[in-house]
């Protein structure tokens, strides 16, 4: 703690200590714990209660006071958890009495501040900080507070109830953690006395009749299994299986979520990954015994393990594809498909009643297909799902979605009215649909996934988020068939696929509802971007009207639409070609009017596009073009990054300007590159003078695109990541540009290295530049104003680009987040509240 | 009478009115039958391996054989679409009766016949084809017409006169009015939130309710929303009126429509809508209305073409009251309550009469028309179909669903222009009658026979059919349906003097009983109880009696017993008069007192009581009063 600090913190201290001095905002005490949370992990927690002993009578005199607030003894609660966390301490505490009358029974316990929720919060955090070492183990072990806490685990308040749970797991796990070797039995060994009351207690609790506190002791077991793998873990699962297996056999709903946790806890622990340990048989009870949700999710966790027992595995995976199995057969033939299950193992008739009603069908569906999701996703997978027939499935679901599938039963006409128009089931199983894409060949895809695909693409009813989820499936799809070793006639069926996806597709641009030609332009631009090299696909793409409809939506009155348009417009020109295809339009006269390149098109929505998304969307158009080479950008790079800096420049939002530093990033590294000054380390070293030259080139091209004047206006920025942004690329800039040697060779001998400046002497010089015409002679920049390559590169030098980029890493409010501050304000608002009660008189 | 539609699928059968010579249509081929004869070319056309009827169009009308049409009281009309065939009906019948309709139904009704009329009488045929609908004849044609109904029935269109005749016999109401039908039954109209005006009709007598549901939409378009709460505790709902396209939503419709429309003319070509010049046009206008900006279609011409247009536009915004509520309230701020009157007055919308005059001066392209009749068989939209069918560029958007858009471009044949199928039909899809039924829960549901089962061409879809408890009641065309209650009460009404001589004696708690004696007048099926006339006094004076003051005799009346008789009480009571061998036996519905010395015997039973002793009326009189001590007089 600094000097200061220690000055301030006794009035603190005391008018935290004074009833009447009641602090009105309760964050300062947060901070306040905050700040002696980091000091204890720096100092000795026993040196700070020496050196400020106002601490010590804080505690003190809260103790004594006989009304205090419940702010302030939760507050003093959690500040003494903080301080006897370190042993020493708590010693020191204890040597005064003052534990026993904080966290024994003679404190807040007995008093009527226990019924403040706050209180006993408080009261459970500094026990839980507390417990570090045996000392305070015994401590609670004597003075009763293990007792406290089972009781508190059945609190009316939540988050105490749940503090309570985790103290618990805490003490049993902290107080057990030097048992290396393992028990033989838990009555043969010498365990812990609080692990002694603790196991009885839950024992007692899963026995109990009362279901939260069957919930409340299996979420402990959760998460003493989930956080501790030592081996004793096993002698407490073999003390309790016994009542957990009676709760799986007698009370199955009722605690069937709380049990998949804490088997799949367990499950994942190393020390149970015996095939022949019993959870693997009360897993497998549960599987068949929970209801199909919770079996669902008990499934799914089972399949993900990498080690579990062959035959759960099986089991699992079968209570998981049991649903589709009878969405399967609700929609085919009996001898038509042979299922996904073999019929003598499974029982549908539970999952079959869940199918047939309304409100369980698509809850049961959706859970069953995003599980599937999860796995179809995994890249290690333990067992095999049956692929084609689950994809058979998924595509039935869709089916039934849209009323194509013919139900073969009455299941299958129940299954079919409730999922018509279900766009939650639609939208899980187009994901999946997605996922299989991952999985499976071309010749699936043209089998029944793009019949599917594009049914809901073209159906009128299908809703905009349906649709959204319809063209990420397709996209996947297309996108893993493209990379895949690709054949002619894989080309060939691929063709009329495409064919009728642009027709889709241009119909969805000339949607009248936004959100449909928003995710169609999304869905266009991440298309070409991964196709755009197949030339089959080009070919379709060209001939189609969907370019000329993208265009169009460049001046949609939406301006997200229009964000999306210029982002696909951008990806579609870089299939040149398409620039034979823009048409010539006619003016009034007849005579033609050429239109407009596409580059001009968005540099005009850059300048007058009122909205910040289209503008942010084009700037990002032209990094991608500038880093990619783009055939118009190309023609003249100078003439183009230095229009749009100019643009950009006087721009409002940040994320533009942002965008336009980026693009000042590309082209600086890229010219660099060019005239081999950075990138890569490879090249071969150049001579002093050439590299002279070059440096002079690149300052040339620098001073004509006027990149030095939009960074340094950058940094003058009021927006901190865009200064930031500047910042960081100034720095770069000047390692490449100012080292000695070049510097000595660009400059006249006279001119001596001025002193680093800040940004109010930059702001001048900008000031200057932009008021002043003509350019001065070298080296008196200072004085007169205006640029050339070698002020630039002065400034460059001058600005002190490192004490800025510090205090801008800095957070804007990292004065006001001193501790010295923190304590200035605490006692500034017992200052106004005094002032607050005078004005009341 | 539930309403009376005209069925027009039947003009499908006829080759299109051209407004100017069609060269296509005038060259069709005669149609020469399997054997060579030719005598039926002159009435029948080949186009495109369809046969069609070379004459003025005619059209089917209702049932007119099972019921004489000039015994009918009373015609309920639900919407404007329901009363095409009226005329035929009061004009042609002997119909006497009376028309109840809302008045956009009759003003918007009125615009569809004028225009029906209007295209058919604009360009007359000289050619009147009768010689294919002999039996005999018809049987040799090939289908459809073979298999067409009731050829004979089929009829002309109507005339003006004729039309404002039939409207002359409509009576007007207001949505909730209570209408007395010959104090039989009060029928009241609803709101049914399909069109301007559409009703649903409740028919009630006091004690049963029949609700009358045709022609409904649960959407938010124009009209003002459905009164469902009305529709509650109804014995008898009978259903009609869903919607054609089960399977077509109209918000995707009209979606589809205007993505269609925007990527024909954004690629040069011109739109064609052919639809009826009121209802989903009024939505569809709104829609453009919002959608045109966005699209880069404000430079794109809309046209309006029909008879009526200019009458359809301005109608639609002086019903106020038969709007829905957010319509409603722009009339007061005031705006104009449809968007088409801004589409109008910054030029984007026009309309004219008809394609001559004006239009053919300020017709520009590409553009979209707006014009009728749906069925592609009269009026503007034959012009248009023979002036764009031949490019691919051009449109056609079937947006009406009463006509199967194939059997209407079927004359047409072979065609360049593309054909989209947007049927917009807002009325009760299956789940929303299958809500609509849980809300109002009637008692029984009756509805067509093809309500009851999945479409033909779906027949998987089992969500297409009304799925309620018990079953609904269909019926078929001809079929006599008995309505599954019966009339078992009547309201009488009391009046006020002779309520006040009643003088009720409770004789449970909460539950009294008085005598009523009374005269019961019946008229105009109404039942009121009036004070029995005055028991004939003996005359004061000789003077003679009026005959008009005669009345008739009343005697003095008896009063009326109630209650039981308690048998110790009575033998106490007959021991204490004398009777001292009183013997009482238990039968079956009662008791016998015996009085042995007497000779006597007292039969009690639950509704009877006799006293049998031999001539001795002294006791019998004796023994009936110590009787009537037990019980209460009325």
């Amino acid at each position: 703690m600094d000097r200061e600090c220690a000055q301030l913190l006794p009035p603190v201290c005391a008018v935290l200590g004074d009833s009447r001095q009641l602090v009105a905002d309760d964050t300062f005490l947060e901070k306040f714990l905050d700040w002696f949370k980091t000091l204890t992990e720096t100092e000795s927690s026993l040196h700070l209660l020496q050196e400020n002993p106002c601490l010590t009578e804080l505690i003190t005199c809260v103790l004594k006071l006989k009304d205090p607030s419940s702010s302030t003894l939760s507050f003093i609660l959690r500040l003494t958890g903080i301080f006897t966390a370190s042993e020493s301490c708590f010693q020191y505490l204890q040597q005064r009495e003052l534990l026993n009358s904080l966290f024994g029974e003679e404190g807040p316990l007995s008093s009527a501040l226990w019924e403040e929720a706050s209180v006993r919060s408080g009261w459970v955090q500094g026990v839980h900080t507390m417990t570090q070492h045996q000392s305070a183990i015994h401590f609670l072990c004597n003075c009763g507070a293990i007792d406290v806490i089972f009781t508190l685990q059945g609190d009316p308040s939540l988050f105490v109830a749940s503090a309570a749970n985790r103290l618990l797991v805490h003490i049993l796990t902290f107080s057990l953690q030097s048992f290396q070797t393992k028990p033989v039995n838990i009555k043969d060994c010498d365990w812990p006395i609080c692990a002694q009351k603790l196991i009885p207690h839950l024992e007692e609790s899963l026995k109990s009749s009362s279901a939260s506190r069957i919930k409340q002791s299996l979420k402990l077991l959760t998460s003493v299994f989930g956080c501790c793998h030592d081996l004793w873990t096993e002698v407490l699962w073999s003390q309790l299986s016994e009542p957990i297996t009676y709760l799986l056999e007698n009370e199955p709903f009722n605690a069937g979520n709380s049990l998949v946790d804490l088997f799949l806890s367990m499950a994942r622990s190393p020390v149970f990954s015996c095939p022949e340990c019993s959870l693997w048989k009360s897993a497998s009870y549960a599987l068949e015994h929970l209801n199909p949700a919770q079996a669902g999710c008990l499934s799914a966790g089972i399949l993900k393990l990498q080690e579990c027992p062959q035959a759960v595995r099986m089991q699992a995976l079968s209570v998981l594809l049991q649903p589709m199995d009878c969405v399967l057969k609700a929609a085919s033939q009996p001898l038509e498909y042979p299922g996904l299950l073999n019929n003598s193992l499974s029982d549908s008739a539970t999952i079959e009643t869940l199918l047939s009603c309304r409100s369980s069908c698509a809850s049961l569906l959706c859970q069953t297909l995003a599980h599937l999701e999860e796995l179809l996703y995994l890249t290690y997978m333990p067992v095999n799902l049956p692929h084609i027939p689950l994809l058979k499935s998924v595509v039935t679901v869709l089916q039934f979605g849209t009323g194509l599938a013919t139900p073969a039963s009455s299941l299958g006409s129940k299954i079919s009215r409730i999922l018509i128009g279900c766009f939650r089931v639609q939208r899980s199983a187009l994901d999946i649909l997605g996922a299989f894409s991952h999985w499976e060949s071309h010749s699936v895809f043209m089998g029944s996934v793009s019949d599917i695909l594009l049914a809901y693409l073209k159906s009128p009813d299908t809703s905009p988020t349906v649709l959204k989820k319809s063209f990420q499936a397709t996209l996947k799809w297309l996108v893993r068939l493209s990379e895949a070793p690709s054949s002619r006639d894989y080309w060939l069926q691929t063709e009329q696929f495409f064919r009728d996806l642009f027709l889709v597709l241009q119909k969805r641009l000339c949607s009248h509802c936004w959100e449909i030609r928003d995710s169609a332009l999304e869905f266009l631009t991440l298309l070409v971007k991964h196709l755009r090299e197949k030339e089959e696909f080009r070919q379709v793409l060209v001939s189609s009207e969907v370019p000329k409809f993208t265009e169009d939506l460049l001046e949609d009155p939406e301006s997200y639409v229009r964000a999306s348009a210029v982002l696909a417009m951008g990806q579609l020109s870089f299939l040149t070609h398409l620039n034979s295809k823009i048409p010539s339009t006619e003016n009034g006269n007849g005579k033609e009017v050429k239109k407009k390149s596409i580059v001009a098109q968005l540099q005009e929505i850059l300048v007058t596009d009122s909205e910040g998304f289209p503008r942010r969307a084009v700037i990002s158009v032209f990094i991608d073009w500038l880093r990619d080479g783009h055939t118009d950008v190309l023609k003249d790079t100078e003439q183009f990054v230095s229009s749009v800096l100019q643009v950009v420049n006087c721009d409002l939002d940040w994320e533009v300007k942002a965008g336009g530093l980026e693009l000042a990033e590309v082209f600086s590294a890229k010219t660099l590159g060019r005239v081999g000054l950075a990138g890569c380390p490879y090249v071969s070293v150049v001579s002093a003078a050439t590299r002279s030259t070059q440096l002079n080139e690149s300052l040339q091209i620098f001073y004509r695109v006027k990149l030095f004047e939009f960074l340094f206006g950058a940094l003058c920025d009021c927006d901190r990541p865009v200064a930031q942004k500047a910042c960081s690329i100034l720095i770069a800039l000047k390692a490449e540009l100012c080292d000695e040697n070049s510097l000595k060779e660009g400059l006249s001998a006279e001119h001596s290295f001025p002193e680093a400046h800040g940004i109010a002497w930059l702001e001048k010089t900008l000031r200057r530049w932009s008021s002043c015409a003509e350019p001065c002679p070298i080296g008196i920049a200072n004085e007169a104003g205006s640029q050339n390559p070698n002020d630039i590169l002065l400034v460059l030098r001058t600005i002190d680009l490192e004490g800025l980029n510090k205090s801008l890493n800095r957070s804007s409010d990292h004065i006001e987040n001193s501790p010295q501050s923190l304590l200035q304000d605490i006692l500034a608002t017992v200052g106004t509240l005094e002032e607050n009660e005078a004005d009341c008189y | 009478m539930l309403d009376c539609g005209l069925d027009m699928t039947s003009t499908l059968n006829f080759l299109p009115l051209p407004l100017v010579q069609s060269p296509r249509l005038s060259k069709l081929p005669g149609w020469v039958l399997k054997d060579g004869s030719t005598f039926l070319d002159k009435e029948l056309k080949e186009c495109s391996g369809h046969v069609f009827v070379d004459s003025v169009p005619e059209f089917c009308l209702p049932e007119t054989e099972l019921l004489d049409l000039s015994t009918v009281d009373v015609i309920l009309i639900s919407n404007y679409h329901c009363m095409m065939a009226l005329p035929y009906i009061t004009e042609y019948t002997g119909f006497t009766g009376t028309v109840y309709a809302t008045e956009p139904t009759v003003q918007i009704g009125r615009l569809l016949m004028e225009e029906l009329v209007n295209f058919i009488e604009r360009v007359p045929k000289a050619q009147s084809a009768s010689l294919w609908k002999n039996k005999e004849v018809l049987r040799l044609l090939p289908a459809p017409l073979k298999d067409a109904v009731e050829v004979s029935t089929w009829r002309r269109c109507y005339t003006m006169p004729e039309v404002n005749s039939a409207l002359s016999k409509i009576q007007l109401v207001g949505y909730s009015q209570k209408i007395e039908l010959f104090g039989a039954v009060q029928v009241t109209p609803l709101s049914s939130g399909y069109a301007l005006g559409s009703s649903n009709w409740i028919i009630q007598s006091h004690y049963e309710k029949v609700s009358y549901v045709s022609g409904s939409s649960l959407l938010t378009t124009h009209p003002q929303p459905m009164d469902q709460a009305s529709l509650k505790n109804s014995d008898v709902l009978i259903l009609t009126g869903l919607t054609q396209i089960p399977t077509a939503n109209p918000d995707g419709m009209v979606g589809e429509f205007c993505s269609n429309l925007a990527m024909t003319v954004r690629n040069g070509g011109n739109v064609l809508v052919p639809c009826y010049p009121s209802g989903v046009i009024y939505d569809l206008l709104e829609c453009l209305y919002q959608y045109i900006d966005s699209a880069g279609l404000s430079n794109v011409p809309f046209y309006f073409i029909s008879p009526v247009a200019n009458s359809s536009l301005e109608f639609s915004q002086i019903f106020a009251e038969w709007l829905c509520h957010n319509k409603q309230t722009k009339v007061y701020l005031p705006e104009p309550p449809f968007p088409h009157a801004e589409l109008i007055q910054t030029n984007k919308l026009k309309h004219y009469p008809s394609i001559h005059g004006d239009f053919s001066n300020d017709f520009k392209q590409p553009c979209v028309v707006f014009t009728g009749h749906p069925s592609l068989r009269f009026g503007d939209v034959v012009h248009f179909m023979e002036l764009w069918g031949k490019s691919s560029l051009n449109t056609v958007i079937f947006t009406e669903p009463d006509f199967s858009y194939l059997d209407a471009l079927a004359p047409y044949q072979p065609l360049a222009m593309k054909c989209v199928y947007c049927p917009i039909d807002t009325r009760l899809n299956f789940i929303q009658v299958s809500k609509l039924l849980k809300e109002v829960q009637p008692l029984h549901v009756v509805c067509p026979d093809q309500y009851t089962q999945p479409p033909p061409t779906q027949s998987h879809r089992t969500d297409l059919m009304i799925d309620c408890q018990p079953p609904a009641m269909s019926y078929r065309r001809a079929e006599v349906l008995t309505l599954p209650f019966k009339r078992r009460y009547e309201k009488i009404e009391i009046m006020p003097e002779l309520a006040d001589s009643l003088v009720p004696l409770e004789i449970k708690p909460g539950i009294s009983l008085a005598t009523v004696s009374a005269v019961l007048h019946t008229k105009d099926n109404k039942h009121v109880l009036q004070p029995p006339p005055k028991p004939v006094q003996p005359l004061a004076s000789k003077k003679r009696k009026r005959v008009s003051d005669d009345a008739p005799e009343c005697k003095p009346l008896k009063p009326l017993l109630s209650g039981s008789i308690p048998m110790d009480q009575f033998v106490q009571a007959l021991e204490k008069h004398g009777f001292s061998d009183v013997k009482v036996e238990d039968t079956a519905k009662g008791h016998i007192v015996l009085l042995q010395e007497a000779e006597t015997l007292i039969q009690i039973e639950e509704d009877s009581t006799h006293i049998i002793c031999d001539n001795d009326e002294t006791l019998r009189v004796k023994l009936r009063d110590l009787v009537l001590k037990f019980l209460q007089k009325f």
